[in-house]
């Protein structure tokens, strides 16, 4: 069911997220994108992401829009109700918080309160991570508080292939779909995904077989997990890395499953620990295999601070490889 | 007033039809609920009938409104079958929404029904959304959202006037201007000496009239409405009118001005309309009686229904969370 990955070529995430449009776009008329400056106009995004689709599109189909965010997702929500796919960009994370009402009252639970007579699926893209000195407002992940409402699933990809397999895969479910981009590493290239394949929402992705120690993790701090195991394979450590590529739904059986058979578990996310995802794992992890764990699970995260500025303080503040074997090799201690 | 914002006496009888529905649909809500017989919030609509029958008269079931937890004239006046609508009051799988949305989200699509919102300010954006989907389609369908003051004073309806101007949706908002948000009267509230005023902020014509004439809202909705239809873009059209049974049933009216709710209930607007169409000779006494009869038969079968209607099953409580039960 994976993407098929070829060896060659490669491209960024921003191109991943670009190509997905594009086949959403040319493929199904009801996709239309809404989001602040998207159109060729205004330079196709603020990053990029959506150059080129205006033109080719029109801007009827590729709207930018005000900065209005309540504005945007409720017209994204009203067009999906009768049919159509909308896109919404919201430039970044922390700005959903502005249109937390429409995501939250609206478009997660129309579904149940219509009895299933309606439903919403909108994907919304948007993009956070801390890396860029951008402080408190520009850079939260907030996946916890929408993996947490019931109606609304959650995709987060750690690399270009994924990006694109799961974007599409959000386009087109018919729940709304948030779907979460790493800032810092949009330029960092991958292999290519196959044209058209999408990568089925919920399940997760074994990235690294091991037998040891599970690490369990989603966006950019999967890379940081491959890296750890890597580095801990040299000391005779077989970590299993899984990414879970879905928060909301996760893939609970593929993470049992490894956790099963490693009996140790380092949940690792760029997200504050307390009351995280990491913290739902863990319990559901303490609820099927209480009794067979050879360790306590253990969380790596952000410190439960708003997100700093001073560069070593930003640096410190999400997880880092030191501390994400540091935890490893807790739960190996004897 | 020009000829064709006159509506014709078959058009009035029916305004008067969707007015007395409403009215007698409130009665036997407020009774039933008192009898202990249904247990809801009920936020009553009475007093504003006029507004949303003289509005539907110019809608077809194809046309789309959002409404409001205030919203029962809106929906009866829509078309909602009141059978349904009783169910879903009543929390009963026969109801709308199989009992899940209960009376401040009523959803029913085949009457253009397609959001009902408990959070004041929420259905304007969601009305952006339908009526762009009708403009992309080029389906020539309109749109209404309806609110109340106090959502005027709600960053969304800035936001969704604004782009609804921008993108000339053909939208009509429809605020129901009834003189408080919850408790608080509007001057205290509202920068505007009408909500309509804001209209002009946003470059679109902005009308205000009187909620209780359905001849007055007939006119100005049928005008905004024809001008939507025809790609001219949006209007804020905004209806004074008086709530006659307070903010929520319970509501003690104690923040209300001595004699304003007794003012305003002597100028009733169904017995007036209803006066008013005898006086004009456009029915008689036999005539408009036989529609308030057949009215008072259909409630009485809808209470029947749902009072008789099972609850839903407890399955139901993870159902229609998701299109796929894929959480594991």
């Amino acid at each position: 069911m994976n993407a098929k990955v070829a060896a060659k070529p490669t491209l960024n995430t921003i191109q991943a997220v670009n190509m997905a449009l594009e086949e959403a776009l040319r493929t199904d008329p009801n996709v239309i994108l809404l989001g602040e400056d998207i159109a060729d106009a205004e330079d196709g995004g603020v990053v990029g992401a959506t150059k080129g689709l205006s033109s080719k599109f029109g801007t009827t189909r590729v709207r930018t829009t005000p900065i209005s965010e309540q504005a945007i997702i409720g017209a994204a929500i009203g067009a999906s109700i009768v049919g159509m796919r909308p896109v919404a960009e919201i430039m970044l994370m922390n700005f959903t918080t502005v249109a937390m009402d429409m995501i939250v009252n609206h478009a997660a639970k129309l579904r149940f309160m219509s009895g299933g007579q309606t439903h919403v699926p909108i994907t919304i893209r948007t993009m956070t991570g801390a890396g860029f000195g951008t402080g408190g407002q520009h850079a939260d992940y907030l996946e916890a508080w929408f993996a947490h409402t019931a109606g609304i699933k959650v995709a987060a990809p750690s690399c270009p292939a994924d990006a694109y397999g799961l974007l599409l895969s959000c386009i087109f479910d018919d729940d709304p779909c948030l779907f979460i981009e790493n800032m810092p590493s949009y330029w960092v290239p991958g292999p290519a995904p196959e044209a058209g394949v999408r990568i089925p929402l919920g399940r997760a992705h074994v990235l690294k077989a091991g037998t040891d120690v599970t690490l369990i993790s989603y966006s950019r701090t999967v890379s940081d997990c491959v890296a750890v195991a890597n580095k801990c394979e040299a000391d005779g450590i077989s970590a299993e890395v899984v990414d879970l590529r879905t928060v909301a739904p996760y893939d609970a059986e593929t993470v049992l499953k490894s956790v099963a058979k490693t009996r140790r578990a380092v949940i690792v996310h760029e997200a504050v620990k307390p009351f995280g995802v990491g913290a739902e794992i863990a319990a559901r992890i303490n609820e099927e295999l209480f009794g067979q764990m050879l360790a306590k699970v253990e969380r790596v995260g952000a410190y439960f601070a708003p997100v700093p500025f001073a560069k070593p303080l930003e640096t410190a503040f999400v997880p880092t490889q030191a501390r994400i074997e540091a935890a490893v090799r807790a739960t190996l201690k004897k | 007033m020009k000829q064709d914002l006159l509506p014709p006496p078959e058009v009035l009888i029916d305004i008067y039809r969707r007015m007395s529905l409403i009215k007698q649909n409130d009665e036997r809500f407020l009774s039933t609920i008192k009898a202990g017989k249904i247990v809801a919030p009920y936020y009553s609509p009475r007093g504003q009938e006029a507004i949303p029958a003289a509005v539907s008269v110019n809608l077809a079931d194809s046309d789309y409104i959002c409404t409001i937890y205030r919203g029962f004239h809106d929906m009866l006046a829509k078309g909602v079958p009141v059978k349904s609508l009783w169910a879903e009051v009543a929390g009963r799988v026969t109801g709308t929404c199989k009992g899940k949305g209960g009376p401040m989200h009523i959803t029913h699509p085949a009457t253009g029904v397609m959001v009902t919102t408990g959070i004041v300010g929420s259905s304007m954006p969601i009305a952006n959304g339908l009526a762009l989907a009708s403009q992309i389609r080029n389906e020539k369908r309109v749109t209404v959202a309806y609110f109340g003051d106090g959502a005027s004073n709600i960053g969304a309806f800035h936001e969704a006037l604004n782009l609804a101007a921008v993108w000339k949706l053909p939208v009509v908002f429809v605020c129901q201007n009834n003189g408080y948000g919850e408790h608080t009267r509007y001057a205290v509230a509202t920068s505007a000496a009408h909500v309509a005023d804001r209209a002009a902020a946003y470059q679109m014509p902005g009308v205000t009239v009187d909620g209780n004439d359905p001849l007055a809202v007939f006119a100005a909705a049928k005008t905004a409405i024809e001008r939507a239809r025809a790609g001219d873009g949006p209007t804020l059209l905004e209806a004074t009118t008086f709530r006659f049974n307070g903010h929520v049933l319970g509501d003690a009216d104690a923040y209300m001005h001595k004699g304003e709710k007794a003012a305003a209930m002597a100028h009733d607007p169904v017995p007036k309309f209803r006066a008013w169409l005898l006086e004009k000779k456009v029915s008689d006494e036999a005539g408009l009686a036989a529609v308030e009869a057949k009215i008072s038969a259909e409630i009485d079968e809808a209470v029947e229904f749902a009072l008789a209607s099972a609850s839903p099953e407890l399955t139901e409580l993870e159902s229609d969370v998701f299109g796929e039960e894929t959480y594991a």
